[in-house]
């Protein structure tokens, strides 16, 4: 089970309250699919994805992160069973979704920096700990299903 | 790997932080302590309290290095030729420590944290490019 302080709890959690999970869940999604296009090779039903503006104004993509960051926000809810809660998305991402666990990483790396670029300064360096820990354990969580 | 638009916005977001270099190494690397405790193995003769004048010196350092490549990305090879030799023979930092993510993420926070929206998706996939560009060319010696 994974340690959290509580003041890693606690800047887990003042951040999280403030986050649009609509806005944010879309524009890191957009990201991952900019910054590494390859990741777009899951998303070939989405439609237009040939441009950063195509993606940020594709709805499909807005929608998906939308669902890609509520359902972090079950391990925000749940940071003492992130292995738990992860357990049936973790197999589903291998079963079926056949990602490699290394989308999770930097799909976690684009959130931090979108949540920097959301809140500037309040995202104090023991902010950006606490953040890369939790994106870090979310990550492990979807993998560890994997076979 | 760096497109002729990428490296246009390179140049262009290392414009806007050209008042602050200074602040934007100290705050790259004391992020990079913070975020990734495994960092400071290589430091263990620095004073790495927040602050510290060897954090602000060696912060100045690698973002005049970075500046260096931003003027020659078109031979960032040459231009970073020395810090290669360097980092390959004499200080030997794991090379994924900077090709992936460590120092390139926290770099990527400052810039974040002080532009705001104005680090767009563009921005940010030709400051990623770049970073992994320079990690590469640091790396070309290691064997």
């Amino acid at each position: 089970m994974v340690h959290w302080s509580a003041e890693e709890k606690q800047l887990i959690n003042s951040i999280w309250g403030k986050v649009n999970v609509e806005e944010c869940g879309a524009e890191a999604l957009a990201r991952l699919l900019i910054v590494y296009p390859w990741t777009q090779r899951f998303f070939s039903n989405f439609g237009n994805l040939s441009s950063p503006t195509a993606i940020i104004g594709n709805p499909k993509v807005r929608a998906h992160g939308k669902k890609v960051l509520t359902s972090f926000g079950e391990a925000v809810k749940n940071l003492d069973n992130i292995k738990g809660t992860y357990s049936k998305l973790s197999e589903l991402h291998c079963e079926k979704l056949h990602v490699d666990p290394e989308n999770f990483r930097l799909l976690g790396d684009i959130l931090v920096i979108v949540l920097a670029s959301h809140f500037g300064r309040d995202f104090t360096p023991a902010c950006q700990f606490a953040w890369q820990k939790l994106v870090g354990v979310v990550a492990h969580a979807l993998a560890r299903r994997y076979h | 790997m760096l497109t002729a638009e990428d490296k246009k916005l390179v140049q262009q977001v290392w414009e806007k932080v050209s008042g602050h270099q200074e602040d934007v190494g100290a705050e790259t690397l004391e992020r990079m302590f913070a975020a990734y405790p495994q960092t400071k193995t290589y430091f263990p003769h620095f004073d790495l309290h927040h602050g510290s004048d060897q954090i602000r010196g060696h912060g100045k350092k690698v973002v005049a290095a970075l500046s260096n490549a931003v003027k020659n990305l078109d031979n960032l090879s040459q231009a970073l030729s020395e810090l290669s030799n360097l980092h390959a023979y004499n200080l030997r930092v794991d090379p994924s420590r900077f090709s992936s993510q460590l120092l390139s993420q926290c770099l990527q926070v400052v810039l974040a944290v002080h532009l705001g929206k104005d680090y767009t998706p563009e921005i940010h996939s030709a400051v990623d490019k770049f970073m992994s560009a320079v990690a590469a060319v640091l790396a070309e010696k290691y064997r």
